[in-house]
């Protein structure tokens, strides 16, 4: 048994080195842009450049919609058929599976034929509206995440007798959904976002196909013209991808662990 | 008489008012995700004079378009196979290897950022890695006088672009395979033990039947993740390489196929592959699910 911990810390070893190489690599090479010594150069070069700024407060304005969007959207689905719809619960998670298997590219090549500037609805015809449709877009890349996310989030509550006592205090259906069950998950509700964030903050094909001017398209614009600048951005692109992810673990920690039934 | 009039009432509203809640939901999902996916398969199958034609379906089967799928088919089956085994290996390792806990929880953490690093940036990553300036290259080259480059190598060939995809696909199976590993009950390798199985026999008629179908299921969800990126490859290649996504990314640019019907048709090979794909995974995984519990 001595040999398989041996083993154990060879396979660790070896991923680890498949793991961070390239992140020292990366990081190594984004302070080469001065000759002959280390600096910081192409991140100063990288933060003061208009076109970052703009693009990057461009992507989180959308992402922030298509959370707010997913929410509105996912959150009394959810809360429905969990309480009274059981039985289509099956359909929803093959829907919430769909964006899985249709490819991205496939998804926005779509909504270009179908909603093109002389359709019924015109989303490609304006530039608002097609940042709309990019929007929804991204709503429907992050529905297998948000869908879970809140899925499990109303498992660990217990949403029918919270729903029974709301009601018989004289509660509406909108003020339950807003002051009760929302609060309960907001953890999990969170962690859907910061994950729907991570997806989208440097998505390139559905922006780049819709000629938005996102981070995604700006990336990518970068790495074809610039030397260590793609590598600042590779670096920073992580640390947003780390920063997300580690909310939800933090946020995980505060996950109510409670619960009434176990189903 | 209002009161029996409300009861009466009740029922109904109360659909009314649940169908209210899912429609939003439901309206989306048909408009933004089922209508645009019909619409392009329908689009697959109309020629250009409008009519009825399978012309299109049969265009697909033509040089370019099925050496593009075949570099695809390989690319996605070989980040899926090794990314499959590498990350059931490191799973095995932190959950089974006795490593410190500690290294457990860290592992994980870190699967959860490194599957979610593709796209362009990690293209960036790998090309100040193993580019032909990038660390790994000049590390090799000068400290051990190997030209990975003159050996033939290219960051921009297949293997380049497998070793790429292994940084999302490894992460993904080590996160989506751990529940399966954990499954694993330390009792069923005590009990083989004591009726005298060795560590082979144990993982020969116990542990390996047990993660197959996890494993089967993950490895095809792996090769769907990779055969529908595109980020990655077109921050590496640019429109070099000939894999599916970038011509369909072509296509949608410019009509590079110069035919509208054809690009569906296209997409529509897509579908039915990814498709394919998860249709075992969730056949596997339904089947899988019966051992974890």
């Amino acid at each position: 048994m001595k040999q398989s911990k041996f083993w154990a810390w060879v396979i660790f070893g070896l991923g680890a080195a498949y793991f961070i190489v390239p992140l020292v690599a990366t990081f190594e090479f984004s302070l080469k842009m001065r000759r002959g010594h280390y600096s910081f150069d192409s991140y100063a070069s990288v933060f003061s450049d208009p076109a970052f700024q703009a693009t990057f407060g461009y992507s989180t304005l959308v992402g922030l919609f298509a959370i707010l969007v997913g929410v509105l959207i996912v959150v009394p689905a959810v809360y429905f058929v969990r309480l009274r719809l059981p039985h289509l619960r099956p359909l929803m998670e093959f829907v919430t599976l769909l964006p899985l298997i249709i490819p991205a590219i496939v998804l926005v090549y779509g909504y270009i034929r179908l909603y093109n500037s002389s359709s019924l609805l015109p989303f490609t015809g304006s530039a608002l509206g097609t940042d709309i449709l990019l929007v929804f877009g991204y709503v429907t890349l992050a529905l297998p995440y948000m869908y879970r996310a809140v899925d499990t989030g109303m498992r660990t509550i217990d949403i029918k007798t919270l729903t029974e006592a709301a009601q018989i205090m004289g509660a509406s259906t909108a003020t339950i959904i807003a002051r009760i069950i929302l609060p309960n998950i907001l953890v999990a509700v969170l962690s859907g976002a910061f994950l729907t964030f991570a997806i989208v903050i440097g998505e390139f094909t559905i922006a780049s196909l819709l000629n938005r001017p996102a981070f995604g398209p700006y990336l990518q614009n970068v790495g074809a013209n610039r030397a260590y600048e793609p590598s600042a951005l590779a670096i920073i692109s992580f640390i947003i991808t780390w920063g997300a992810m580690g909310m939800i673990n933090v946020l995980g920690r505060f996950a109510p662990r409670t619960s009434a039934r176990t189903d | 008489m209002t009161n029996a009039l409300a009861t009466a009432l009740k029922p109904s509203r109360r659909l009314s008012l649940e169908w209210l809640g899912v429609a939003p939901f439901v309206i989306f999902a048909v408009m933004f995700l089922i209508l645009p996916t019909l619409y392009l398969i329908g689009t697959a199958f109309i020629g250009r004079d409008g009519q009825l034609t399978l012309e299109n379906i049969g265009g697909l089967f033509t040089g370019q378009i099925l050496a593009a799928y075949w570099i695809s088919i390989r690319i996605s089956g070989a980040s899926a196979i090794l990314g499959a085994l590498i990350g059931l290996a490191i799973a095995l390792a932190i959950i089974r290897g006795r490593l410190p806990a500690p290294l457990r929880s860290a592992v994980m953490t870190f699967s959860g950022v490194a599957s979610n690093f593709a796209g362009v940036p990690l293209a960036f990553a790998f090309i100040s890695t193993l580019g032909r300036l990038g660390l790994v290259t000049i590390i090799l080259k000068t400290l051990f006088d190997i030209d990975i480059y003159r050996a033939g190598f290219n960051i921009l060939s297949f293997w380049g672009l497998t070793l790429t995809y292994l940084y999302f696909q490894i992460p993904l199976m080590v996160l989506l395979i751990a529940p399966a590993v954990d499954g694993l009950k330390k009792e069923w390798s005590e009990a083989a033990q004591t009726l005298g199985a060795s560590t082979w026999q144990f993982w020969r008629y116990v542990g390996l039947p047990i993660i197959w179908p996890s494993f089967l299921g993950t490895l095809s969800l792996l090769f769907a993740n990779a055969f529908g990126a595109i980020a990655t490859a077109y921050a590496l290649t640019g429109s070099s390489l000939n894999i599916v996504p970038i011509l369909l990314y072509a296509q949608i640019r410019g009509d590079a196929l110069q035919n509208p019907g054809l690009g569906a048709a296209l997409a529509l090979g897509m579908i039915a592959i990814t498709a394919f794909a998860n249709i075992v995974y969730l056949v596997i995984s339904a089947r899988a699910e019966r051992w974890m519990r």
